[in-house]
């Protein structure tokens, strides 16, 4: 089985977002990027298919802000190709234009299943994998939690929530949004993603010229004013214990 | 172009679905400006029943052996065929595991734009105006676009409209031969663990939890309390608490008499299964977590020195 998985570097939600000049995007020159952490599961659960019965796996990146430390990061985990698809991303690509993009690669490549994160916080126009599928015309299934090899195709664990799921079984080729990968992603020591960068190993290619828009303009972006913000308590965490413990016994919630 | 607009029925064991009606409630507003209808678009197999009491003006059912269970293809296939056909000014879809499978798909096919993470839509003149909600609920982007919009809404976005009498529709389906995706079961998980949906004092823990060696500084809490321990999503998936205990979306919906959130961020899926708490305590460090937005109070004590002090009070006023 010949598995693909995008993977693609966002913003660290942990930090402050500023914006950019004229509000309509966060400023990501002095962003910290990480691996979209939904994308670390598809990854996770491509390697696990690959563990129980084999299966080539490829990563695929655009060439944006660090990039390669997403696709070494994957060489080190044990995937057997990454490629990294060059153009011009400077201005931030949508999810419809990064679509068209892996629509071209995904096409060329002969794939049987295409793996990748259910979402990123930054989906304004919507989610890759499933745009993705739609311009291809390959079936579908998002906001999985267990993919796992089942002959020519994959049986599917679809999370719909209240602890219900669905179980399908799709013959390939298919594209499948990872929520949760049936483990917790491995751990890889930096170590053995240093020796991986020095062994090189990236491919490169050029990107396909995305043919799709969004159709969408953003006028603004701004920090939610919530009319009804959280009663701030300061002090040491003594203090704050004590007005807790007030404030519980006020609305009747201490029962001891 | 029509002026319809138009909602996804998302219905599940013979009941339509709570975000459904909140769709409808929705569409109203919109079609009171746009000057057009709101139209019902119900997949199923003997679902058709359902329009009935719908906030609709007309149901659009679509009948066929294939959409009696979700198989996104299928829905996906079926949806796009009748955007196409009818060209809807806006088509609705809840932010769902459904809507989230079917929502991108039919915009891939068709073209059309989609726009993620609504929570609030008006019509300026021609323009449609949306909000959505980004970056883990840090930041809203207000976008505006012409016609032909797919919209995937989040919960809680609009009050929720029912009891109408629409006119139903049958409509046939496309050629649904070929599927490649087979439903094979629906599972509900069986667990002999608390219901966190009947729990009055909820301490619950997300990823600032840092591990799950740290789990019993909540657990003490909690027992000090004589609550429960829940978390967000990222603490279920590590396996740090069982599935279970998972608050959100795809979790548990859960209204306490009071929720203390501990090193939680407040992503919307988060939110979504809390908010309506009704005394929310919110512990984070980082004074802009979005958590803060719907928490009664709050502080940025570092929850490591916040939750011992707590628990050692407790005991003190128990003792
Ligand atoms: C389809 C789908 C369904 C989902 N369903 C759910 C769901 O049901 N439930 C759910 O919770 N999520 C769900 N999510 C995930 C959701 O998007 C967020 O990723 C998740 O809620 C984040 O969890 P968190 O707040 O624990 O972690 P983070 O967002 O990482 O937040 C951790 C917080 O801890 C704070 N912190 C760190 N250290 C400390 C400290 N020492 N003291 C105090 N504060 C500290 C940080 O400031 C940060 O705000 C879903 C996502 C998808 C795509
Ligand atoms: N998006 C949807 N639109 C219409 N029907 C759906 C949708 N999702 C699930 N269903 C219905 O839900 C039922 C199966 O789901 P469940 O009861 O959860 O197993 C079937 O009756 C399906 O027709």
């Amino acid at each position: 089985m010949k598995i693909v998985v995008p993977l693609k570097q966002t913003v660290d939600l942990v930090e402050e977002l500023e914006l950019n000049d004229d509000g309509t995007d966060v400023e990501r020159e002095y962003l910290t990027f990480k691996l979209n952490e939904w994308d670390e599961q598809a990854l996770e659960e491509a390697l696990l298919i690959k563990d129980a019965g084999g299966a080539e796996v490829t990563v695929v990146a655009l060439d944006e802000t660090d990039a390669d430390q997403s696709l070494y990061g994957a060489l080190a985990k044990g995937v057997d190709r990454a490629v990294k698809l060059s153009g011009d991303f400077e201005a931030g690509v949508s999810s419809h234009a990064r679509a068209a993009i892996l629509a071209e690669f995904i096409k060329a490549g002969g794939f049987d299943l295409v793996l990748i994160g259910v979402q990123t916080p930054e989906d304004l126009d919507g989610q890759t994998g499933v745009i993705l599928a739609g311009m291809l015309g390959l079936p579908h299934v998002s906001v999985a939690v267990a993919v796992e090899a089942d002959g020519d195709g994959v049986r599917v664990t679809q999370e719909m929530g209240a602890g219900v799921t669905h179980q399908l079984i799709v013959s390939g080729p298919a594209v499948v949004g990872v929520q949760a990968a049936r483990e917790a992603p491995r751990y890889v020591p930096i170590s053995r993603i240093r020796s991986a960068m020095q062994a090189g190993g990236i491919e490169h290619q050029p990107a396909a010229e995305p043919a799709a828009s969004t159709g969408l303009t953003v006028r603004r972006m701004f920090a939610p004013q919530s009319s009804s913000h959280a009663e701030m308590l300061s002090g040491d965490a003594d203090a704050v214990a004590g007005r807790i413990i007030e404030i519980m016994r006020e609305r009747g919630a201490l029962r001891v | 172009m029509s002026n319809d607009i138009f909602v996804l029925v998302e219905h599940h064991g013979g009941a339509v679905s709570e975000s459904t009606s909140e769709l409808f409630g929705m569409a109203r507003g919109l079609a009171e400006s746009s000057g057009g209808a709101v139209v019902g678009c119900l997949l199923g197999s003997g679902a058709r029943g359902l329009a009935a009491g719908l906030a609709a003006d007309t149901v659009l059912s679509v009948e066929a052996p294939q959409l009696g269970d979700f198989v996104p293809e299928a829905y996906a296939a079926t949806l796009a065929a009748l955007v196409t056909d009818r060209d809807p000014r806006v088509l609705l879809i809840a932010n769902t595991t459904v809507g989230m499978d079917v929502a991108g798909a039919v915009s891939g096919r068709t073209g059309r734009p989609l726009i993620a993470y609504c929570s609030a839509i008006s019509f300026e003149g021609g323009t449609l105006v949306a909000t959505s909600q980004v970056y883990g609920g840090k930041l809203n982007a207000e976008v505006e676009t012409g016609d032909g919009a797919i919209v995937s809404v989040v919960g809680g976005s609009a009050a929720a409209a029912t009891g109408g009498s629409p006119s139903v529709e049958d409509v046939a389906p496309p050629d649904l031969s070929g599927l490649h995706t087979t439903f094979v079961a629906r599972v509900e998980a069986e667990s002999s663990d608390v219901d966190i949906t009947g729990e009055d004092i909820l301490v619950s823990v997300g990823r600032g939890i840092g591990g799950e060696e740290n789990i019993e500084l909540a657990q003490d809490l909690a027992e000090a309390l004589g609550a429960t321990v829940s978390g967000s999503r990222p603490v279920t998936d590590a396996g740090w608490l069982p599935k279970s205990r998972q608050v959100g979306k795809s979790g548990r919906k859960v209204k306490p008499k009071l929720y203390l959130a501990c090193g939680i961020s407040g992503a919307p899926e988060h939110l979504e299964g809390m908010s309506d708490a009704e005394l929310i305590i919110a512990i984070n460090t980082d004074e802009k977590a979005p958590i803060f937005d719907v928490a009664h109070y709050g502080t940025t004590v570092d929850l490591f020195d916040l939750l011992p002090a707590l628990t050692d009070q407790v005991k003190a006023v128990s003792a």
